[in-house]
């Protein structure tokens, strides 16, 4: 398969631009980059879903034309989604014909057609179970066997390892090594260098929407790749001096939270964060930070413990009412949670602060003072718009979270919930972002930290602690710790303490294994880590 | 920033005429498939609406309809579905007319007490619907549709000449109200009819809807929550809280929409008593974009069908069925709903473009400090 030229235009933004790519037959080709660099929309143009503006793509030498996904699927190509889309309450065997009854029908012949395509790729998959009873990594699985069940020999994968544990990832790859000793062709989209580095035979980096360059993965290092993925200097979330004090704002204990059906999704949760700390929490996705994160907002109840502000107790106040007290909360996810997409940006400077001034006087809401408020924002955050009428949708991600953050900052809050601050936000934004939380908590305020970058949190932080599963297995100072065995504690292999063990006789594979974790971090490394892993190689 | 206040009055304005002038075209189409003159009928309408009594039937009419239609939009702004507005004006209008009957305080007593009755019991009938979604979860509705039919045979109950019915010849009445709750109208002479007292609190309601969702954090809340669930909540919207309050304000509004013509004209609650206002003003409400002037300019577009259809009847030398206006409304509620969601998504689209043009320049002059900067 081969794309030359490839550009694609967006209102506004050229998406893509003069991309080239060639996928070899039988290999696995990683395609990476930033979020935002453009991956999303190559990988759209791929299979289907829009057309490029210039450009060809040909697949086995012959020039192809899609206007459909079902054109690309005609063709062989395949793609398994971030999201999976399956209908939980189907089977395996019925969620796999969906759609194409055609080829093999809805009986045993389409079993055995599942069978034995399981069999041959080693996918392992029972054709009768339902999907809501199996785990995500088997819905992986269910994903690329749909796709290879319509004929695909080119599969696209989009962040595959996104929703993964490290042993998964492993099984996944594994997976896709059977997929290219058969000769099928794999594209394998993520900005996880460790990853990438292991199973690609070939990488190709993406950088604000073209092609920067292409490297094998024997002769390049995951440094390099960032660099060239970043395009500079990378920038260190470090903070300088600590500021912490003895002053606790927020503190939890034994928070317990139960799922429907009395199943724990948080439990024995306790921590203090003083004024001027900030808390990183480290884990997995899905290991109880979301939870955490609205039972302290409020949007869960506690089934037990208590949650204390200051000196009150705020365990069964509403969520407006913590707002008002001085919790501020940037989202994980910013459209669900932090913005009205379709409202003007002043509107947006309401949101979750409708009691309070400037945005509201007693019962009346001040739009003046709102509208007055946002240019202020607008301008000391670097906001990039034409003006604060135009709905949050037309701003660009970063310059939506800069909004959501100056928002949440001119209230001085005394605790800020930060999920994910500079999660899909460029680098520029991203480091702006970071000194005003340092600003903040030089100024006092306490902040828990939840991050899937790494080195972020170990950059921001005062003190880490680890999830999984819903509890706090781990905890570590983040002047010693390393990205390593902050991973190792993430998958919950280990608990307690994590002392930094100097050149002690595991870490060498331990590194290497834990590096897909690290490069979450498409930032930066620390020296230490770098000159660990010249050691490895 | 002019530019975009432009456009969005651009964009305001197209998505209802674009609907409008596809009902037209839609509407001749069904004319000509049955072999009639396709124009022929909007001029004959046209030519009613110059009479001044048919403008005073619409203008009275377009009142009720406003009213109606309020009440359907508030609940609309949170993505409520208020159907129940029928059941709720029409036993509200009952509950007034019994309370009007029996009640005999002083004019300025008399009417704020029966405005009050209205109010309260739309709240009620509404309420129900509220507090079933916020405790059990059922749609609103699934409820209110049910409590359409509940009312029907409740007013059939209550208007029973043993409960509180007063029967008048063939027609089952609640007796005749007190002068004291008749609101007094304008009277234009006796040709052309009396224009509804209670017209001006129709527009002082729109008024204050305005007022509401604009400028109170109340409303504020109520719009967030339309907009985006999850973001209200975040944002410590209580959900539950905010269903059933729009829920009694719905109903408190839909509850008056009776009125004009039972204070103003009919005096009593009877089998011919208006039906069907709540669902007249479901189309009301989506034509006019929730908002209060277009809602305005829906319900005097509708209560103009209603009222310049008759003549269609009885034109010469060719006469045409009325029920042309009904599929006309019908086509209306067609096109709004496929024109709004085609312009909205126009203009989202379009101002993104905007925005990235004006940026594009910023933005390159941008990258390149940024690359000097590295």
């Amino acid at each position: 398969m081969e794309l030359t030229g490839i550009t694609k235009r967006f209102p506004g933004v050229v998406a893509n631009h003069d991309i080239h790519l060639t996928v070899r037959k039988g290999t696995v080709h990683a395609l990476v980059g930033e979020n935002g660099a453009g991956k999303s929309t190559l990988m759209k143009i791929l299979y289907g879903m829009q057309k490029p503006d210039e450009g060809t793509i040909a697949v086995d030498g012959e020039h192809v034309v899609f206007s459909s996904p079902a054109d690309a699927i005609a063709r062989g190509i395949g793609m398994v989604h971030q999201h999976f889309m399956l209908a939980d309450n189907l089977t395996v065997l019925e969620n796999v014909v969906l759609g194409s009854e055609k080829l093999y029908g809805i009986g045993g012949a389409a079993r055995r057609k599942i069978e034995e395509i399981s069999d041959r790729y080693g996918l392992n998959v029972r054709p009768d179970v339902l999907v809501e009873n199996l785990g995500v990594a088997d819905r992986q699985r269910v994903e690329i066997l749909k796709v290879l069940y319509r004929g695909a020999r080119i599969l696209i994968l989009d962040e595959p390892t996104a929703v993964l544990v490290p042993q998964e990832v492993d099984a996944l790859f594994a997976n896709l090594r059977e997929l290219k000793s058969e000769g099928l062709s794999v594209i394998f989209i993520s900005h996880k260098l460790g990853e990438v580095l292991s199973v690609a035979d070939d990488i190709t980096v993406i950088r604000r929407g073209t092609t920067v360059g292409t490297a094998v993965p024997s002769e390049t290092t995951p440094r390099r790749l960032a660099e060239m993925m970043v395009g500079s200097e990378l920038p260190t979330p470090e903070t300088a001096e600590s500021t912490v004090t003895d002053r606790p704002v927020i503190r939890v204990d034994n928070l317990r939270l139960e799922a429907e059906g009395g199943r724990p999704v948080l439990d024995d949760i306790s921590f203090t964060i003083h004024a001027g700390e900030v808390l990183g929490l480290a884990g997995v996705e899905g290991n109880g930070q979301t939870e955490l994160i609205e039972a302290l907002i409020g949007l869960k109840p506690a089934d037990s413990g208590t949650i204390t502000l200051g000196d009150q107790e705020i365990t069964s106040w509403p969520t407006r009412k913590r707002r008002e007290h001085g919790i501020g909360y940037i989202p994980e996810d910013r459209h669900r949670q932090g913005l009205l997409l379709e409202a003007p940006l002043w509107e947006n400077r309401i949101l979750g602060h409708v009691t309070e001034r400037p945005n509201a006087r007693g019962f009346w809401l001040d739009p003046k003072g709102a509208q007055e408020d946002t240019r202020r924002i607008v301008e000391e955050y670097d906001v990039r718009t034409p003006g604060i009428d135009v709905t949050a949708a037309s701003l660009s991600g970063g310059n939506q979270q800069k909004l959501i953050v100056g928002r949440e900052m001119s209230h001085r809050p005394k605790f800020l919930i930060a999920a994910h601050p500079t999660r899909g936000v460029d680098v520029g934004a991203q480091a702006q972002i970071w000194d005003r939380i340092r600003e903040a908590r030089r100024e006092g305020l306490a902040v828990l930290l939840i991050s899937a970058d790494l080195d972020e949190l170990i950059g921001l932080s005062d003190t880490l602690r680890v999830i999984y599963n819903g509890r706090l297995v781990a905890d570590a100072d983040p002047a010693t710790i390393t990205p390593e065995q902050l991973g190792s504690a993430m998958t919950g292999a280990v608990t307690g303490h994590l002392e930094h063990q100097e050149g002690s006789a595991d870490s060498a594979s331990e590194s290497r294994k834990s590096e897909s974790r690290k490069t979450e971090s498409r930032k930066t490394e620390s020296r230490k880590s770098e000159s660990r892993k010249d050691e490895t190689r | 920033m002019k530019k975009f206040d432009r456009e969005r009055v651009l964009l305001a304005v197209a998505g209802p005429v674009i609907a409008l002038v596809s009902a037209i075209l839609l509407t001749s189409v069904v004319l000509i498939a049955s072999g009639k003159n396709p124009f022929e009928p909007y001029r004959l309408m046209l030519q009613q609406a110059a009479y001044s009594d048919v403008q005073v039937l619409i203008i009275n009419q377009a009142s009720m309809y406003y009213l109606a239609a309020l009440a359907v939009a508030i609940g609309f702004r949170m993505n409520l579905f208020n159907i129940g507005v029928d059941g709720q004006y029409r036993l509200a209008a009952m509950m007034t007319a019994v309370a009007g009957a029996n009640l005999a305080l002083p004019g300025f007593l008399q009417i704020p007490v029966l405005l009050i009755v209205a109010i309260g019991t739309g709240a009620v009938w509404a309420g129900i619907a509220g507090v079933l979604k916020v405790t059990r979860g059922v749609s609103e509705v699934v409820a209110t549709i049910m409590l359409n039919a509940i009312a029907t045979s409740l007013i059939g109950y209550l208007t029973l000449s043993d409960v509180w019915g007063v029967q008048v010849g063939n027609n089952m009445t609640t007796g005749i109200m007190h002068k004291s709750g008749w609101f007094p109208g304008i009277d234009l002479g006796p040709d052309v009819g009396e224009i509804y007292g209670l017209v001006f609190l129709a527009v002082l309601m729109g008024v204050a809807y305005w007022i509401v969702l604009n400028r109170t954090r109340f409303g504020f809340d109520l719009r967030a929550t339309g907009a985006s669930e999850t973001a209200a909540a975040a944002s410590g919207v209580d959900a539950k809280r905010m269903i059933l309050t729009a829920m009694l304000i719905s109903g408190g509004v839909a509850g008056l929409s009776g009125l004009p013509l039972l204070l103003g004209d009919a005096h009593t609650y009877s089998l011919s008593f208006p039906t069907g206002l709540g669902f007249t003003g479901i189309t009301i409400a989506l034509l006019g974009r929730n908002s209060p002037v277009g809602i305005a300019f829906a319900a005097l577009l509708i209560a103009f069908l209603d009222k310049a259809s008759p003549a269609l009847d009885y034109a010469t030398p060719v006469a045409y069925e009325k029920e042309i206006a009904t599929i006309m409304q019908g086509l209306i509620v067609f096109a709004v709903v496929v024109s709004y969601e085609a312009v909205r998504q126009w203009g989202l689209r379009r101002q993104q473009k905007r925005v990235g043009a004006e940026l594009a320049a910023e933005l390159a002059h941008h990258a390149s400090q940024k690359e000097v900067a590295a």
